[in-house]
C-alpha cells in the first residue's frame, strides 16, 4: 500500500511519519510515535479512551485518519504537564480526589476535561457530567471524576484571579 | 539538638491502616505512563487476529488459506488442523471441561475462533482475516436453555457426547447436560413448605451480561528458542494460574514460562480465565520464533470472551403468617454456552450459590442447579462478585420482597424480622457456612434512619393515591436490600483451582539495610490500588512508612505463588498474608533489637515504629535502626537479613455485609426510570483506606446500576449475538449515573489478622437487587409481582401495560 507522509505537531514537537492512507490517528500516535497515553477501548468511537485534542477540539482519535491531522496541533495527556514538570491542575486534582482507579480511561478523561474547562471555565456539576459524557469509565462511577474536575476548575479560576 | 518527632507526627508519617492515603499508582496513570499490555512493543513483533464464525452452529466443510497467505504482510494462517499434532486444538477450562482453541470441524457459537492470522501489523492481519475462505454447513442451533435437554434437541458437543460426566460432577442426563449440583436438606425443606402458612414462587432470571472492562483482553507472547523460554505479558487477573495451566498443556516446564501481568485496565472477573487468543499467540510465537501480539476489539470482547450470569432461578420461600421465613427452595437452570468455561472452585460447579440464605435465619433450604450447553459463548465468570453470589442474593432478595407483598407486610419489616441476630454469631447456616461476625439489625436500622424510610413510604403512598386518582402519571419505588457476601476464597480444604492448587495467597517482604522495603504478592491489582493499600498494612505492622515500601505484583518470576485477584480475595487472603509476613519481620526485628540493646526480648515493647525498653522509654531502637543491625549484628543462632514469606491459607471465608436503599421515580407512560437516591451502607470489617473503599463502592454501584437497568447480551433465534458493541451494550455515562451516598459500620473479622473482610464486590451484590426491588416495588401496590431485568424503559413500559396502567 502506498505510503503517505504526514507532518503535524504533537505536544509541541514537530513530527513526521509515513503512514497508509487508512492509518488511524490513534495508531499513528501509539504505533508510530510511541505516544501510548491515549488508549483504545472500543474502536467504535463510544468509549473515549482514545480522546486527544486536535486543533483545539476534543476528538476520538480512533475515528480520525492520521492524514486528517496533517499540519494539525495535537495534544495528548503526555503534553498536559507544565514545561517545568509541575502537573496540570486537572492531573493534580484527579490524584487528590481519587478520580481514577485502573487508569485506562484517565488519559482520555483528562484531555477531554482540559478542553471542557477551556470551553466553560465555570461548569456546574451537570455541565461537567454532560461535558464528559463521551468518555466512559467502568471503575469510578464518575462521582470523584466530577469532583476532581470541579476542584481543578476552582483552582484554575483562583489562580487566574490572582494573576 | 534535633527535636524528636512527636508520636502523632510519626503516626502520620507511617500512613498506615485507616488513613486515606493518596494512591501511588496515580502519577503514572495521570501522565500517560501506565504500562498496559497493548503498550508493549518488542523488536520484530507481529500481530495475530481471528477469523470468527458467522454462525451459531455449523459444520466446517473447508478452510481455504491461499488468498489470505497472498495478502501482503500475512505470515501464517493457523487452523485446528495445524494444532492437532500438538494436541493444542482444545484447552482445559477452569470448570474441568475443555474448550476449542480453534473450532474443530464444527462451530458452536457465533464469533467462535476458527482461524488465526499472523501478519506484520494489525492492519495486514485484519486484511488476512477478510481473505480466509471458510465453507460452512449450517446446523440447527440450541438457543433457549429450557429446550437444551429436549429429547430431539440437536447434540452440540460431539467431542464429549459419550462422556459420563464433565468436571467430575456426576452423571449427565442428556448430551447437552453438563452437571447437576445440589445442596441442603431436601426432605426437611419440603416438609417446611408443606407445613407453611404462606409460600411464594417466582421465576427470577438473571440475564446474560458481560463485565466489559475498559481494556479488552490481550497479550504479547515471546518465545526464546535458544533458551527454550516463554514470556507472556497479558491481561491476567491470576498470572500464576496461567503459568501452571500453560505448563500442564505445553511441553515447556513451568520454570521456563514467565507470565507477566503489567498494568491492567479493569478486570471485574472477565480476565480470570484463559482465552483462545492467549493460546494462539503462544502457539504462533513458538512456531515463528518472534513475538506475537493479540489484542481483541470491543465487539470480540463482548461477543466472544466470558459472559456472566445467565441463571434462571425458580425461587421459593415458605413462611409463617406473621412473616418468619421457614424454608427456601430454588431450582436453577444455568446456561453455560458451548463449553463449560465457568470460573469456579473445582468442587463447586455453581460457585458459592449456597450463600442464598443471605442475612436471614432460615432453618431449611435446598437448592439444585442444572448446567446446560447452548450455542452461545462460553463463560460464567463472576462479574464483580464472588462465584455465583450475586445470582443467589438477587434471587433471595426478590423473593423476600415477593413474600412481603403476599403477606401484606413492609419489605423492611419482613427483613428485620428474619435477620440473623448479633448474639447468634458465629452463625452456621443451614448449608454449613459459618458467618464470622456481624450486627445486621444495627446496620439496617442505621440505613433506614439515614434515608428517612418511614417518610419515604408515606410519600410513596401519597404518590400512589395521586396516580390512582389520575392526578399524576409518576410512580415511586423503594428498593431495599440487606445482604451478606461470601468472599476471600478460600480455605484450601474446600476450595481449589483445577483440582490442583489450593486458593491460598502469599506475600514476601524484604527490609533493606537502610530501613526501606519491598514486598511482593501473588495477587494482581486491576485498579484496586494494591501498591497503595498493601503498603499501609505493612507500615502499620512493621513501623516503616508506607512511602518507603515498594509493592510488586504480577510477574511470576519474582512474585511468590498466589491465586490472583478475583472474588474480593486480595484483602481477605493477600492482605492477611501481608500482615502475617510483616509480623514475622517484626518478631525477628525484636530479637535483633533486644540483642543490640542487651536486654531480654520480653523487656521490649512496640511503639508504632520503635522498640522501647519497658521502664526506660528513652532506651529504644527504631525499625530503621534495627534494619541496619539485621545485616551486621544479630544474636548467635539467628541468620542475617530481615525478610519473611507468608503463604496464607484462610481458615474460613469472610462475610462482608450491607444494607442498601434505592428510591426510583418512574414515568408510567414512557417506562423511563430516574434514580432519585441511592444509599449504601457497607460493613467490610477493618477499613484499610477509606478513600479507596468509597471509590470501590461508587464503582461497584455503577456496575450494579448498569446491570439492573440496561445490560444484556442477547441472542436471536438463529443464535446471532445482539447488542455486542458499545452502541447497544449499556455502559452508563456520567449523565445517567446516579449520585451515591455511602456509609459504613465496622465489625472486624475475627479470623483475619487485621480484621478486614473485603469490599470491592459488595456494591454489585447488594446493588442489583436494590435497583430491581425499587422498580418492582413501584408496581407492587398495582398488582405487579416481578418483572425481569434489565429494567430498560421499553420493558418497564411493557410491565405497566400488562398491569393495565397505560392505554
Amino acid at each position: 500500500m502506498a505510503k503517505t507522509k504526514v507532518s503535524l505537531t504533537v505536544n509541541g514537537n514537530e513530527v513526521e511519519a509515513e503512514v497508509d492512507s487508512r492509518t488511524l490517528l490513534i495508531h499513528l500516535l501509539r504505533e508510530h510515535l510511541n505516544i501510548t497515553g491515549p488508549h483504545i477501548g472500543c474502536d467504535t468511537s463510544h468509549c473515549g479512551a482514545c480522546t486527544v485534542d486536535l486543533n483545539g477540539k476534543s476528538v476520538k482519535s480512533c475515528t480520525v485518519l492520521a492524514v486528517q491531522a496533517q499540519d494539525g496541533q495535537v495534544l495528548t495527556v503526555e503534553g498536559m504537564a507544565n514545561a517545568d514538570g509541575t502537573l496540570h491542575p486537572l492531573q493534580q486534582a484527579f490524584m487528590d480526589n481519587h478520580g481514577l482507579q485502573c487508569g485506562f480511561c484517565t488519559p482520555g478523561m483528562l484531555i477531554r476535561a482540559q478542553r471542557l474547562l477551556q470551553e466553560n471555565p465555570n461548569p456546574t456539576e451537570d455541565e461537567i457530567r454532560a461535558g464528559i459524557s463521551g468518555n466512559l469509565c467502568r471503575c469510578t462511577g464518575y462521582q470523584n471524576i466530577v469532583k476532581a474536575i470541579s476542584a481543578a476548575a476552582q483552582q484554575m479560576n483562583m489562580k487566574e484571579a490572582a494573576e | 539538638m534535633n527535636e524528636q518527632p512527636s508520636r502523632k507526627e510519626r503516626e502520620a508519617a507511617l500512613e498506615g491502616i485507616g488513613t486515606s492515603r493518596k494512591r501511588v499508582e496515580d502519577p503514572r496513570f495521570t501522565q500517560g505512563k501506565g504500562n498496559y499490555v497493548d503498550d508493549i512493543k518488542l523488536p520484530d513483533m507481529v500481530h495475530g487476529d481471528f477469523v470468527r464464525s458467522p454462525y451459531a452452529h455449523a459444520r466446517i466443510k473447508k478452510i481455504n488459506k491461499d488468498a489470505a497467505l497472498a495478502v501482503p504482510g500475512v505470515l501464517a494462517v493457523l487452523t485446528a488442523d495445524d494444532l492437532k499434532p500438538f494436541n493444542l486444538h482444545y484447552m482445559p477450562t477452569l470448570a474441568g471441561d475443555v474448550q476449542a482453541v480453534l473450532a474443530d470441524e464444527k462451530v458452536l457459537y457465533q464469533m467462535q475462533e476458527v482461524a488465526f492470522v499472523v501478519a506484520t501489523d494489525r492492519y495486514a492481519a485484519a486484511d488476512g482475516v477478510e481473505a480466509v475462505e471458510v465453507e460452512y454447513d449450517e446446523l440447527e442451533p440450541v438457543i433457549d436453555p429450557f429446550k437444551a435437554m429436549d429429547k430431539d434437541a440437536p447434540i452440540l458437543r460431539e467431542d464429549i457426547k459419550d462422556a459420563k460426566e464433565v468436571g467430575g460432577h456426576g452423571p449427565r442426563k442428556h448430551p447437552n447436560h453438563i452437571w447437576t449440583w445440589e445442596a441442603g436438606d431436601q426432605k426437611a425443606t419440603d416438609k417446611a413448605f408443606k407445613d407453611a402458612d404462606v409460600t411464594v414462587k417466582e421465576m427470577v432470571s438473571y440475564q446474560r451480561c458481560h463485565a466489559s472492562p475498559m481494556e479488552t483482553a490481550c497479550c504479547v507472547a515471546s518465545f526464546d528458542k535458544i533458551n527454550g523460554a516463554l514470556t507472556v505479558w497479558g491481561t491476567f487477573q491470576a498470572p500464576h494460574v496461567v503459568r501452571t495451566v500453560a505448563a500442564l498443556i505445553s511441553p515447556l516446564p513451568e520454570h521456563k514460562i514467565r507470565i507477566i501481568s503489567p498494568d491492567i485496565g479493569g478486570g471485574f472477573g472477565n480476565k480470570v480465565g484463559v482465552y483462545p487468543g492467549y493460546i494462539m499467540a503462544i502457539a504462533a510465537t513458538v512456531v515463528l520464533g518472534i513475538p506475537v501480539k493479540w489484542v481483541e476489539d470491543r465487539i470480540e470482547n463482548l461477543s466472544a470472551t466470558a459472559f456472566a450470569r445467565d441463571y434462571h432461578m425458580a425461587g421459593e420461600l415458605s413462611a409463617t403468617k406473621d412473616g418468619k421465613i421457614t424454608g427456601l427452595r430454588c431450582y436453577t437452570l444455568a446456561d453455560h454456552g458451548a463449553f463449560d468455561a465457568c470460573v469456579s472452585a473445582s468442587k463447586f460447579p455453581a460457585g458459592l450459590f449456597m450463600i442464598c440464605t443471605n442475612s436471614y435465619d432460615i432453618p431449611n433450604a435446598f437448592v439444585s442447579v442444572d448446567g446446560v450447553y447452548t450455542n452461545k459463548t462460553p463463560g460464567g465468570v463472576a462479574y464483580r462478585c464472588s462465584l455465583r453470589v450475586t445470582e443467589a442474593i438477587y434471587m433471595v432478595e426478590r423473593m423476600v420482597d415477593i413474600l412481603a407483598q403476599k403477606l401484606g407486610m413492609d419489605p423492611a419489616e419482613l427483613r428485620m424480622k428474619n435477620l440473623i441476630k448479633p448474639d447468634q454469631f458465629p452463625y452456621t447456616t443451614t448449608f454449613g457456612l459459618q458467618y464470622d461476625s456481624g450486627d445486621y439489625p444495627a446496620a439496617f436500622k442505621k440505613a433506614m434512619k439515614s434515608v428517612g424510610y418511614d417518610a419515604l413510604r408515606k410519600e410513596q403512598a401519597k404518590k400512589l393515591e395521586d396516580f390512582k386518582a389520575g392526578k399524576s402519571r409518576s410512580l415511586m419505588g423503594i428498593g431495599v436490600c440487606t445482604f451478606t457476601e461470601i468472599v476471600g476464597a478460600g480455605p484450601s480444604r474446600v476450595c481449589d483451582i483445577v483440582g490442583l492448587v489450593g486458593t491460598f495467597d502469599s506475600c514476601e517482604v524484604r527490609v533493606h539495610p537502610t530501613g526501606v522495603a519491598i514486598a511482593r504478592f501473588g495477587t494482581k491489582s486491576q485498579g484496586q490500588a494494591h501498591e497503595t493499600t498493601y503498603a499501609q498494612i505493612l507500615s502499620t505492622e512493621m513501623g516503616i512508612p508506607a512511602a518507603d515500601i515498594e509493592i510488586e505484583e504480577g510477574d511470576t518470576d519474582t512474585a511468590p505463588y498466589g491465586l490472583g485477584t478475583w472474588g474480593s480475595r486480595s484483602t481477605p487472603v493477600g492482605g492477611a498474608a501481608c500482615a502475617n509476613a510483616a509480623r514475622k519481620v517484626r518478631a525477628k526485628a525484636q530479637k535483633i533489637a533486644a540483642h543490640v540493646m542487651e536486654v531480654s526480648e520480653k523487656d521490649l515493647e512496640w511503639d508504632i515504629d520503635t522498640f522501647r525498653v519497658k521502664g526506660a522509654p528513652d532506651k529504644a531502637m527504631t525499625m530503621k535502626e534495627v534494619a541496619l543491625a539485621a545485616y551486621s549484628n544479630v544474636p548467635e543462632g539467628l541468620e542475617l537479613g530481615l525478610e519473611a514469606v507468608e503463604y496464607y491459607d484462610p481458615p474460613n471465608f469472610t462475610f462482608p455485609y450491607g444494607a442498601y436503599i434505592c428510591v426510583v421515580d418512574i414515568d408510567a407512560d414512557t417506562g423511563e426510570t430516574a434514580i432519585r437516591s441511592f444509599y449504601a451502607l457497607d460493613d467490610c470489617g477493618t477499613r484499610i483506606n477509606p478513600m479507596i473503599i468509597e471509590g470501590q463502592v461508587h464503582g461497584g454501584l455503577t456496575e450494579a446500576f448498569a446491570i439492573a437497568m440496561g445490560q444484556i447480551i442477547d441472542y436471536d433465534e438463529a443464535g446471532n449475538v445482539i447488542g455486542a458493541s458499545f452502541l447497544d451494550y449499556f455502559i452508563p455515562t456520567a449523565v445517567e449515573t446516579p449520585i451515591w451516598t455511602t456509609d459504613h459500620t465496622v465489625t472486624p473479622c475475627p479470623h483475619h489478622p487485621i480484621g478486614a473482610k473485603g469490599v470491592g464486590e459488595s456494591p454489585n451484590v447488594g446493588g442489583v437487587p436494590a435497583f430491581s426491588n425499587a422498580v418492582n416495588d413501584a408496581f407492587a401496590a398495582l398488582g405487579g409481582v416481578h418483572t425481569q431485568m434489565p429494567h430498560t424503559a421499553p420493558r418497564v413500559w411493557e410491565h405497566a401495560k400488562e398491569l393495565g396502567l397505560v392505554a
